[in-house]
């Protein structure tokens, strides 16, 4: 065998050349496929990326925007933030709406899903096509006809109240109030979110083996220990993704808090992180104090998803 | 950068297979208990959908009544006196920020993130999953990690970077900055969807004669069309949709996309016309409703496939 090898190997020079130019080529081919997108994500993302941590250790004001060096001031942005206390009201405030929403978007979601399997073809069209509308609206237009459906005035919600109830809700404010402005700002936003969260797991639970159902009711099961003992069990991953999305989407909500702010909330009392951010960079220009912040909450972000991405990681096989 | 409601979520395993129905009931004889309550279910779900889909009528209600009924002691439930004038205040009265810019600006936008992040995602996509380099590993954990920094954050230093390189109010700066936000989740999920074509397809193309990229051309491209729609949709929306970055890149009246114009609706200074907003929110929502109408069904399969462990 060995001498078979040896053997062989002298006349191999000669086409040494061309394979070396084929295995270069091979390398680098990769790398040319990558070149466009690694060019477009390094400077539009990296080079963010490495500004935000720059000027969260810089004095940055819109001074320094026209011109005025910066100067370095280590972690005084991160000690002014983390000790002030509308920081600490902001996310706190920020994590409570977060709790609120997912808690409610995958309650619902999971009620929906369930509905959607107990109906026959027709009404199952019905309801789909229901869903898919509310969540085909642009969150911007989306929070905009919940603005008008809210208006003190005239306002749909306020007319059919004073109807039902026979006391007049006419010019009843309700974003004045902050709870009662995270109350309609978690209303629209599980209204956009539960469509997706039904949808998927009404997909997960058809692929639920019926013959599984059937054995556990036929053992006894009731519908509740069917569902928890059965059908959680089986979409767990399901779960888990929808999970870790929402307390994301839910967490770093901007559109829908800045508009509602917009048609009457009182800014200082109904800001979440994103939000305050805008305020406190774009509004106000205090880059550097925001942009300690949003170092913070990038690292916050990130420790929510580590155990998704951990999870992905390893599923994949990467 | 960011992760849009609307998209599906990362797959986790290639083609999506199509998902069965449940399945139909085992018993055909049903008892008239049975058939009360599945009638009792379908009520429900009548109310359901109604309950879903109010706010999309109310805002088309909304905008086919004349003014003065809107802000009036009545309630009107139908457009029981249609009128297409608060579409004509939307689109040709709005002076200090016209619509017509607004749509160009958003669908030369969208165009531009639609292509260059499917063109640029395939690409990527081939890179990962046909080769074996140095590096492979590495990059395909960052795209997954710059998936979770929220755009929030990055908002003042994108904002700086645009301004210092002199393109505010550009199509192309808006557009690059939805392109990277995409990105990671387009070469992501296209991703997944090569993985699924098996690559003994390729190399059969590749023994008749076909070089390479030919192979990947002719071959591996037709049977990605679910994946191309899956990454399109999501890179469609972004860009449709988007509002905060719209909004600090986008100042100029001229240079405003969709969102940002629709919200210069309501200005502080004078009481908001509902009736044209509502009009200008149903333009806004249309496209989208009806790409949605086109797709239903492919936006969940990605992440249910594979998932449910047998």
């Amino acid at each position: 065998m060995s001498s078979t090898t040896l053997q062989a190997a002298p006349p191999s020079a000669a086409p040494a050349p061309r394979a070396t130019r084929a295995i270069t080529s091979a390398r680098l081919l990769p790398w040319l496929l990558l070149a466009p997108s690694l060019a477009v994500l390094a400077v539009i993302t990296g080079y963010p990326l490495v500004r935000m941590l720059w000027l969260s250790v810089h004095e940055y004001e819109r001074a320094q925007l026209l011109g005025v060096p910066a100067e370095f001031v280590g972690l005084d942005n991160y000690v002014a933030t983390l000790t002030d206390s509308r920081f600490w009201t902001v996310t706190f405030r920020s994590f409570a709406f977060m709790v609120v929403c997912v808690v409610l978007t995958i309650t619902v979601g999971t009620l929906v899903a369930l509905l959607l399997m107990k109906l026959g073809r027709v009404m199952r069209l019905v309801l789909s096509v229901g869903l898919l509308l509310a969540w085909a609206m642009p969150p911007l237009a989306a929070m905009l006809v919940w603005g008008w459906m809210f208006d003190s005035q005239y306002g749909v919600v306020n007319h059919l109240l004073t109807r039902l109830t026979s006391t007049s809700w006419t010019g009843h404010l309700w974003l004045i109030d902050p709870l009662s402005f995270f109350a309609v700002a978690a209303l629209v936003i599980v209204w956009g979110a539960v469509p997706f969260v039904a949808f998927t797991l009404y997909a997960g639970f058809t692929q639920v083996p019926g013959e599984v159902l059937e054995a556990a009711q036929l053992d006894g099961a009731s519908a509740r220990q069917r569902f928890f003992g059965v059908q959680v069990p089986y979409v767990r991953s399901i779960y888990v993704v929808l999970i870790v999305l929402s307390m994301i989407w839910d967490l770093k909500v901007f559109t829908q808090i800045f508009v509602l702010q917009g048609i009457g909330g009182i800014k200082s009392e109904t800001s979440t992180l994103g939000v305050y951010i805008y305020e406190m960079g774009m509004a106000q220009g205090h880059y550097g104090a925001a942009s300690a912040i949003a170092v913070i909450f990038t690292i916050i972000m990130l420790a929510i998803s580590a155990y998704y991405v951990r999870a992905t990681v390893k599923e994949e096989q990467l | 950068m960011s992760l849009a409601p609307a998209g599906a979520a990362p797959s986790s395993r290639a083609v999506a297979a199509p998902v069965r129905p449940a399945a139909p009931p085992a018993a055909r004889r049903r008892s008239g208990r049975r058939r009360a309550a599945s009638f009792g279910w379908g009520v429900l779900a009548a109310l359901v959908a109604a309950l879903f889909a109010f706010p999309v009528y109310w805002m088309v209600n909304s905008s086919l009544l004349p003014t003065n009924l809107i802000s009036g002691p009545d309630l009107h439930l139908w457009p029981d006196q249609l009128t297409l004038r608060n579409y004509e205040t939307a689109m040709f009265r709005q002076v200090r920020s016209p619509f017509v810019p607004a749509l160009g600006n958003s669908l030369q936008v969208t165009f531009l993130v639609l292509v260059a992040s499917m063109v640029l995602a395939f690409l990527a996509a081939l890179a990962v999953t046909r080769f074996r380099f140095r590096g492979r590993r590495a990059f395909v954990l960052s795209i997954l990690v710059v998936q979770m920094i929220p755009g929030e954050a990055m908002m003042i230093s994108v904002f700086q970077m645009v301004d210092a390189a002199q393109l505010l109010n550009t199509v192309v700066a808006l557009g690059v900055v939805y392109l990277a936000g995409v990105l990671p989740f387009t070469i992501w999920t296209l991703r997944g969807f090569v993985n699924g074509v098996p690559v003994e397809l390729e190399e059969a193309a590749m023994i008749d004669g076909c070089s390479r990229p030919r192979a990947f051309w002719k071959v591996t491209f037709p049977l990605l069309a679910p994946g191309l729609v899956a990454t399109g949709v999501f890179a469609f929306l972004q860009a449709w949709n988007e509002f905060m970055m719209a909004l600090i890149i986008m100042t100029r009246p001229e240079s405003m996309t969709l969102p940002v114009w629709l919200r210069t609706f309501q200005q502080a200074t004078k009481a908001t016309d509902w009736g044209a907003l509502m009009a200008g929110s149903v333009l806004v929502a249309v496209p989208v409703v009806i790409f949605f109408l086109i797709v239903q069904g492919r936006m969940t399969g990605g992440l249910v496939s594979g998932a449910v462990k047998g």
